[in-house]
This record gives C-alpha cells, structure tokens and sequence, in this order.
C-alpha cells in the first residue's frame, strides 16, 4: 500500500509477466511433452510394505511380456552406482547417514521405496510388467512415531545400529546458565508442543524425466522437472561416476517445485544409468499416487518451546527442543531443514543471548522428507508464534500488544542478533500497524466481544503473525559453518548483441516464479532499453554452466543483484568505448536512457546500441580492450537478507460442526524495493494459500504399519481456489542496505506467516470455550472434538 | 494412472447394450460418463476387460412431465438435471442436489444413472432421490422392472442390478410445493460430502435422506415419524443417527458423523419448514 523508496520506471511496475501466455494456453512444453523417438519407459517397481525384507525378485515372468526391454531389481544393478543417493549436508560430524540405493537391495524402508524397475517402448507395457514382477517380502516391524523411533524399540537400519541420525544444538547464552537462570527469574513462562505434520508438496506438475544419449561421444543429456539443473549435474555425475563435463541437464518448463524438486532422484539417476546401458532414451513420469509416496515429503517435527518474560512481558529466554522426522532416509538436505529454523525462532523480537536450542533427528519407516516451501523457517515461525499468543493469554494482554512490547526497534537495524546473524533493515511496527488498519483490529475486537458470548455457536477469532524471513541464501562461509556442501553464490552473464539486443544468462531455474519476466525488467532499468529487447537464457547447463539454482528465496536477492551488478560492469565497458569514440573523459560521461552524453554537452552522445556495434565490429575500441560488449559476475552475498511484516487472519467457527471459515485474510509483507509487484503479489497469495492449507487441509496420513492413507489428491486435501479466503494485500517498502536493489526475497514469505496466524485465528476463537491448542490440520472433526474435550465431554 | 488393458465397444441402443452385457458377462462394465469408473480402471481398482459405452444412447438423455411424477432418462447429464425448468419447479430438492455434485466438468460428464447404478453412499444422488421416494426402472434381457430406490441398494457399491441389466429411468414424485434443503457438509467445494443430508417436509409428511452414513444411503424414517408425530425439529433431528451405521474415515470419526447427521438433520429441517 505504501510505497517509499521505489525506483521509478521500469523497476517497480505491474509488468505482466512474459511466461504467462505459453503457460496458460498450453504451449508452454514440460518435460514430459518433449517427443524423442525410440525413447523406453521406465517404471518402478514399489514396496507395499513400510518396512520389508527382500527375499527375493523374480523378473522372469515381467521381461517376456509384449514390449518389455528389460527388468532389474536392486542387486541387478547394485554395481551401476559408484556412490549412494547424496545427502550434500551432513549437519554434524557423527551424523548417520544410511546407505541409500535408487533401487534398494536388501530391505525396503517406506511404501513406494523402489525396489526393483522395468523398461518398456510403451508406459503401458511398462506399467503392466511393474504387476508380473514378482517380489518376495518378508514383513518387519514399521517405525512411525517420531518418539517411538527416538526409542531404538526397533531400529530401521542394521547397519547404523540407531534410528538416530545427528543431534545439533546451538546455545547461546551471555555467561553460563543464562538461560535457565532466565527461566528460573521469569515473571512468565510458557511451555507448549507443537506437531507440524507431514505435507505433500504436491506440485501441479508431477516429476518427470528424459535422459537422452548422444550418438556419439559419450555424452548424456538429462531432462528433468528439476529446481536445481546444476546441483542435479554435479550429483548425477558423482553418483554414476559419469565425466561431469559429459552431462548436460536442462529443466524444461518445470510446473512448480516448493523444495520438492530440490533434489536427486531415484528415477533421475536410472534414466541417465539405464540410458546409457542400452544406448537410447529413457523416461519416465510420475503419477500423482507415486508422488504422494516417492517424492519427498515436508515438514515433520515434534517441537517444544519454552518462552521466559519480565513482568512486562518482554522475552528473556527461550529453549527449543526438536523432534525432528527424517523418513526413511536422508535426501539431498533433508538433516538441514531443521537448521534452517533454528535461527529463527525469536522471530521478529529482541532476546537477550539466553538461547538454547537443541534438535535430534531420527529415521522413521516414511517417505523422505526434504525442504518445502520455507523449508524449517515456517515451523519456527509457527512456534514463536504460537507461543506469543499463549503468553499474551497468560499475562492477559492483547497478543499485538505483547509483540509490540518485544519487536526490534526500527532505529537499531541493521540489529545483530543473540545469533550473531545481522538483520539488515526492518520496520516492524510499521508492518503491524498498516495490517492492523487495514483489517480493522480494534473494531474486530469489539465485535469478538459481542459476538463470542457464553453459548454462542460461531465465535469469531482473530489471529496475529509477526513474522522474519532469512532468505538470499547464502553467504557460502556462513553455509560453511553450518557443514552444508556447496556455496551460496549465484552467476550471471550480460551480453549486448551487436544489434542491441540483449541476452542474460543466469544460474537460477525458475520454475513458476517469473525470473523471465523480473530479470529483464532489472536489466532493461540498467541499460535504458525494452525489456521486450531483453531474453532470459536459465535452466539449461550447456547454456548457463555456472549456477546454484532456486530456492530459499534466493533467486533475486542473490541473481538478481548479480544481473544488476553485471549490468554497472557493461555500462563500466560501454562507457569507456563511448569516451574513446567521443573523445572526451569517461568520467564525464553520463549515462541515463540508454545513452552515453557529454556532461555540459548533450550534442555529443551515443546511444548503447551504437557502443554495442563498435564493440562488435572492434574496428575502433581503447588500445588493449576485447571486442564485445559482455560481462559476468559470480556474486556471493555478504549477509542474508530479511523480509518481515504481519498477517492478520479473521476466522469464524461454527461449534455445532467444528467449521472454520476465513472471514478476512490481510498479508503485509515487506521484501524491501519490489522489482515488479504483481509478482510480489501473486507470490505472497500462492503462500498464503499453502500456509493456510497446512493449517486447515493437508496432511500426510500413515497408519500405524505405515501405510500412507493419502496417496491421491481425493484424501490429501489440497485446497481449491473455491475453498480458500481472497487474501488482501499491503506491503511496506524496507529496503535492504546489503544490495544494490535493496531487494529482500518473497518466495516462501506467504507460506511462512500464514499457517501461524491462520491457527492463532482459531484457538483464538475459542479461547472463551478453554480451548488453548488446535493441532493442525484444524478440520472440523478436530476442532470439535477440541472444543467437546475443553468442555469436559461431549456437547 | 494408467488402466489395465481392456476392449471398447459403443452401444447405440439399451437394448444393444443389453445384449453385448449377455455377450460379455461379467467382465463386462457399463460406461457412461465414466466419472465414477475411469478413476477406479486408472488406479487399477477396476479392470473390466470390456466397456459397453451407452454414453451416446441419446434416448435415455431425456427429463419428462409423467404427471405425478417426472421421468427422468439414466443418461441424462448432471448439468441437464441441475438446470431443468421442469426439475426446478417440480422436484427442486433433486435439481439443487445435484448443483451440489463434484464440478462443473463433473456435472457435464456424469450420468444421473451413472450415479445411482455406482451405489456409492457417498454420493448425493442416491440418498437424494431415496428421501423423495424415487423408483427406478430397471431393463434386462427379459424386460423391465421396477425397484423402489428404498430396495435397490444392498451394500457399498452393490445394487439389485443384475450383471446384464441396465438402469434406464428415474422416476420422482412431484414434491408439490414441500419445503426442502440440502446440507452437504464437506472440507472442499467439489468433494464428495462428509455427511449430507436431503430433506423435505409438507405438513406432517417428511422425507429425510443420509449421504455417507452407512454403506447404503439411509432413509432416516424415526425422523420422519417423529415429525408426523408432533415432535419439535430439534426432537426428531436427535434421532437422525438412529438408522445409520457409519464407518470412520480420515474425514470423521463415527461420532462426529452420527453428531454431524444430528446437526445438519436440524438445519435442513429448519430450511424445509422455514
Ligand atoms: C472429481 C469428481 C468429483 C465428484 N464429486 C461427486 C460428488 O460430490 N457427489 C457425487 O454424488 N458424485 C460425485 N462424483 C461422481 C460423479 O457424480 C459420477 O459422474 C457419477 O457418480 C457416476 O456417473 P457416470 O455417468 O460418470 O458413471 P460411470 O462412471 O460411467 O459408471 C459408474 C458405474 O455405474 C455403472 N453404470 C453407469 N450407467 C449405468 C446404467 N445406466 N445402468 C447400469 N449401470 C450403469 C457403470 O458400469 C459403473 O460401474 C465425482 C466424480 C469425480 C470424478
């Protein structure tokens, strides 16, 4: 709503987005579209069981059916791998790390842990040899509860002896025993458990894959409906011990990721193998009942916190404990999700170094899970949260006021924090009270009082969220220290054709976001032309060889500026041959519009395409300058950049049915200057939405022998747009001082506030009913049985 | 969510139908809109080796005035039932009902028929047109018959069809100016309801049909006598549960499914009489 400090022009505007008009009408050509003939199925053969044995695999039947080329177990291809599945963050020295095979071999550890494959020259054939693969199971006993796991009752893994992975704690204290001096001082404390469930990332897109030989040479390309093109290069060729530079990976219009196609795969890592034994293309895509068991899940945690406060109650101490649920193995950063959080869970608010936090992780007999959308930000976010609104309870205080009491002064940012992480610029209360207006919070609380009287069966209750965001990932010696297994740079090229025409080429792959569209609007306000004169080359590593990719809301704050930064260094070139051409100073050349001028002399100038075509032709260039107009940059951030701001939801349940519905839902976020705000926007709705669908919808059901009752998108609930509030949206503009485009980062924003403010909402609700808690999701069977269990049995 | 193979053939008679079900027994499957049976062969829960395709059989695609009842053919669409004039001011229970079935793209492909056949006590349509006393007309190598809907379903997706008879017309009592309601209670616009309840009342007379509270849809007839006994609304909506046996799912529990029958029973009471 408000906007200060925007830059005018192209940066800042409405641009619709170029990639829209080939997604929506269907042209847009996903992995699965690419038509390569001669190209074999793949199909894979999964565990009906949580936890099996495998005595044997007969494929004799399956490999004479009509169209089949070749069936494998896992022992069959046991040799093809020259290491396992990679896990690239090993958070602690003594962290376990099961050996994980694209086909296991011996036991079977979730349902859908791929157990043996088929090859066909139709899916179908595929498809119905997957049933004649006869495979012997012998039943074992399935972990499924995270504290059961903790236990080693019964442990998962022979070969790590424990269902324990890593312990990782961060303590933090001033002098020794602040903490629990902190507690043992406390005017008030609180102490909830929280349990995020699992989710389903559930893209619209299903993943799939092509891995097509070259005729000659060697080489291998693999397409794939992947996040991280690059990452996915360096590990296929790792774990299949193929020359790296014989592998080129492209992602292709890739429909959506949300951290799930942040990863290797099984089925990535046998099409590049099995391709390469039978010397054609091989593919494979996914249905959407093998991606609700085979592509990772997210979230997972059992979480304690612990809040101290002053009489005033302002906080000053806070410990967390962690459960945290690995599934069967560990995937490309799985024990690292939780870290991720870690830092975050003081939230918005000043804490003295009073901090003890500790997290253990354990292997459970489900499907892996992995980073999704805010990737261990939003359970932190939830639990501070949460625990503010308990507190509030507890003292007696309104919940805004309570943040009130503890946000961080705008005037002490940049403000480093009991972490020692620097947060580089915030407004919080500027945040809160623009979402307070425009909600209406005290006229809502009025009508909660007359509304929600002894008896009255639909109680309204209004849920807060002050929330932080630690994106841009990463600084690389800040990943360093966390023991995570690559940088946290990104690249970028800028190359002036000689017509001046523009190409950029960046190493983050978009998948949804739109970088197409913001990234040529970043260089079209740099060099003053179109950005319709602008192409965006990503995704494809023979065309973008340096990147680390997209997630964590690091594409802009970390891309982006480098585009921008690439972009002074053309203009740095530009300049020069404009003032040899021009015969004046350099330094008194301006450059504004896409053209060169002569300060004090606005005659003599030279538009950029001009400079380009003499860069091009090289005829006339500064003694000991290299034709062309291009340049690179590999930019690593110096910090992380922190977006924040407040989400207010207003929810109405009815008691009778357990009901809840949104009544109002305002988002103000603030990603400090917005390079195009219809992003922004439709961003923060697309989180909102999943954040609210955790707190209302979705969950990932096993039984207790493990199977997973949610295996189609009829019992995973999934919202629709018919079944979701409009959410209205405001933003406050802080810039970051880190960057040159005081960007932030809004990918995960939305998802991180929403499921915490969505929640306060209810349990707000029915707070007079002595309601405290709603376990998530809040469907209506829960919330009833919620309210008849505060009523002390049944209504 | 591919199918196990199978053979296609298009009937474009019920007879032709008929006869091809006698030729193909029991690996034989009807296919009409295909909205009930496609997702079950996609999962491989069905694997009919044969499709009888009665979806162009257009003279069972029909919505008729049959004086104290409409006749409505079991090809009619979702969205013909939905939007018919006829429906609307003779059996609006039944039109508004189906409003309520899946989405839009579901309600132009599915079948009235398809619906009812399938017997699934989850979907609207059989409790629906159980509460309003429905009859349906049954045609077999050997003629037609008619079954009350109230004898026509017999377990969890099991119907008196036999294996080579087809379900031709629905026949509704005019409702003739009772008040109604339908209370679908679901987590999202287009699922099948976690409970549902279909209700009509004129005077003394009543008719109230359960979705999803047992492995048939359910004829709640202690309500009704309540209610022709003189008891209040919110008496006769307690009995709701009486005649259900419901199973627990993700969705609910057996207890909140017997509570939420009680609810919705009273609200749609209350809507009907109001
Ligand atoms: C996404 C989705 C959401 C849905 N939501 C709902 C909902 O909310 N409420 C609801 O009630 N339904 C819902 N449905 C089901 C929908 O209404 C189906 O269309 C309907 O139940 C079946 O009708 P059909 O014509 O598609 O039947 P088909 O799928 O073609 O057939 C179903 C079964 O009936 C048999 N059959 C079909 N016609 C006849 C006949 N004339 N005589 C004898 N046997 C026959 C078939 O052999 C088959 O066994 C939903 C479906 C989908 C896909």
């Amino acid at each position: 709503m408000t906007m200060t400090d925007q830059p005018t022009g192209v940066l800042g505007s409405r641009m619709l987005r170029r990639e829209d008009p080939a997604l929506l009408t269907g042209e847009a050509r996903y992995t699965a579209d690419l038509v390569v003939p001669g190209a074999l199925h793949l199909a894979m053969v999964r565990s009906p069981y949580a936890r099996a044995r495998i005595v044997s695999v007969d494929t004799a039947a399956a490999v004479t059916m009509p169209g089949v080329r070749a069936v494998y177990s896992g022992a069959d291809l046991a040799d093809t791998w020259a290491g396992p599945m990679p896990c690239a963050w090993p958070v602690t020295e003594d962290m376990k790390n099961p050996t994980h095979l694209p086909l296991a071999v011996s036991q079977a550890n979730y349902v859908g842990d791929a157990v043996a494959c088929v090859i066909a020259e139709t899916a179908e054939a595929a498809r119905d040899a997957v049933e004649a693969v006869v495979v012997e199971y012998e039943p074992l006993e399935a972990v499924i509860d995270l504290e059961d796991a903790l236990s080693d009752r019964v442990v998962i893994h022979d070969e790590i002896g424990t269902n324990r992975s890593y312990t990782w704690d961060l303590k933090i204290e001033e002098t020794e025993g602040a903490c629990d001096a902190a507690f043992a001082a406390a005017a008030y404390a609180v102490k909830e458990r929280y349990i995020q469930q699992r989710l389903i990332p559930a893209a619209m897109e299903p993943r799939a894959v092509l891995a097509v030989p070259q005729p000659f040479g060697g080489d291998m390309t693999l397409y794939s409906a992947t996040q991280v093109p690059h990452i996915l290069k360096v590990m296929t060729a790792l774990t299949l011990g193929i020359p790296e530079h014989q592998l080129r990976v492209i992602a292709p219009a890739v429909g959506g990721g949300f951290g799930s196609k942040l990863n290797v795969y099984a089925e990535e890592l046998l099409c590049v193998a099995l391709a390469k034994r039978h010397g054609v293309p091989v593919r494979w895509t996914e249905t959407r009942s093998e991606g609700c068991q085979a592509t990772i899940h997210g979230r997972g945690q059992i979480q304690d916190i612990e809040l101290a406060a002053d009489a005033n109650g302002r906080l000053t101490g806070l410990r967390v404990r962690l459960i945290g649920d690995m599934g069967a193995y560990l995937q490309l950063v799985t024990p690292g999700v939780p870290l991720l959080g870690a830092f975050l869970y003081a939230g918005v608010y000043e804490l003295p170094k009073a901090f003890d936090f500790s997290c253990t992780s354990v292997f459970t007999n489900m499907t892996p899970t992995d980073a999704y959308r805010g990737a261990g930000r939003p359970e932190a976010t939830y639990a501070i949260e949460r625990a503010m609104d308990s507190l509030a309870y507890e003292i007696g205080i309104d919940p805004l006021e309570l943040r009130r009491r503890n946000f961080i002064p705008t005037e002490k940012f940049p403000y480093e924090a009991y972490t020692g992480l620097v947060y580089d610029s915030g407004n919080h209360d500027g945040a809160a009270t623009l979402a307070a207006e425009m909600v209406g919070y005290d006229e809502l609380r009025e009508r909660q009082r007359s509304q929600n009287v002894p008896g009255a069966t639909k109680r309204i209750g209004i849920g807060l969220s002050t929330y932080f965001e630690m994106c841009g990932l990463a600084p690389s010696r800040v990943l360093a220290s966390l023991n995570y297994g690559a940088g946290g740079w990104e690249a970028a090229t800028v190359r002036v054709l000689p017509t001046n025409k523009v190409q950029v080429v960046t190493g983050t792959s978009p998948h949804g976001q739109g970088h197409e569209t913001a990234w040529s609007m970043i260089v079209a306000e740099k060099l003053g032309i179109s950005p319709d004169d602008v192409d965006v080359l990503h995704s494809d590593t023979a065309i973008a060889p340096l990147g680390l990719d997209t997630y964590g809301s690091r594409s802009l704050a970390v891309g982006g500026v480098a585009i921008a930064m690439t972009c002074d260094k053309v203009v740095d070139k530009a300049r020069q041959i404009a003032a040899h051409l021009l015969e004046a100073n350099p330094d008194d050349l301006e450059f504004a519009g896409g053209e060169f001028s002569v300060a004090g002399s606005p005659d003599r100038s030279m538009p950029l395409a001009a400079v380009a075509f003499e860069a091009f032709t090289a005829h006339n260039l500064p003694d000991g300058m290299e034709p062309n107009l291009e340049a690179h940059t590999t930019y690593d951030p110096p910090n992380f950049s922190w977006p924040f701001g407040t989400h207010i939801c207003v929810v109405e349940v009815d008691t009778e049915t357990g009901e809840t519905e949104v009544l109002r839902y305002v988002a103000v976020d603030d990603c400090g200057n917005q390079v195009n705000p219809l992003i922004v926007d439709g961003q923060v709705h697309g989180g909102v939405i999943q954040g609210l669908a955790q707190a209302l919808f979705e969950e990932a059901v096993y039984d207790s022998d493990g199977n997973l009752r949610t295996s189609t998108l009829a019992e995973y609930l999934v919202p629709a747009a018919s079944d979701v509030p409009p959410v209205i949206t405001g933003h406050t503009v802080t810039p970051s001082p880190t960057n040159q485009l005081g960007v932030k980062g809004v990918g995960e924003a939305g998802t991180i506030a929403a499921t915490p403010a969505v929640i306060n909402a209810v349990v707000d609700a029915l707070s007079g009913l002595g309601v405290r808690n709603v376990p998530m999701p809040a469907s209506p069977n829960t919330v009833w049985s919620i309210i008849n269990a505060a009523q002390g049995g049944s209504q | 969510m591919i199918p196990a193979a199978f053979d296609y053939v298009r009937a474009s008679s019920a007879e032709e139908a008929i006869s091809l079900l006698g030729q193909y027994g029991d690996e034989a499957k009807l296919l009409a809109g295909g909205h009930s049976l496609i997702p079950l062969m996609k999962l491989r829960l069905a694997q009919p080796t044969v499709l009888v395709d009665i979806g162009r059989v257009s003279d069972l695609s029909y919505i008729r005035d049959a004086g104290d009842h409409v006749a409505i053919g079991a090809l009619t669409r979702h969205m013909d039932v939905e939007t018919s004039p006829m429906l609307l001011e003779h059996v609006p229970l039944l039109a508004h009902a189906t409003s309520h079935v899946g989405d839009p793209q579901v309600r132009h492909r599915g079948t009235i028929g398809g619906s009812l056949a399938h017997a699934d006590p989850a979907s609207d349509l059989p409790a629906t047109t159980l509460a309003l006393g429905a009859t349906y007309v049954v045609t077999g190598p050997n003629g037609t018959r008619e079954v009350a809907a109230s004898d026509f379903y017999q377990g969890y997706l099991t119907s008196v069809l036999a294996a080579d008879e087809l379900l031709t017309e629905i026949r509704v009592p005019k409702m003739n100016g009772a008040g109604w309601s339908f209370q679908k209670f679901n987590r999202r616009a287009q699922d099948w309801a976690i409970v549902g309840v279909a209700a009509w009342t004129r005077g003394s007379e009543s008719g109230v049909g359960l979705v999803n509270m047992a492995s048939v849809p359910v004829l709640a007839s202690s309500v009704s006598s309540a209610l022709a006994s003189g008891s209040s609304i919110a008496d006769a909506a307690a009995l709701a549960a009486d005649e259900a046996d419901p199973q627990a799912d993700l969705n609910a529990s057996v207890e909140y499914r017997q509570h939420l029958a009680r609810v919705l029973t009273r609200r749609a009471l209350s809507e009907a009489a109001g």
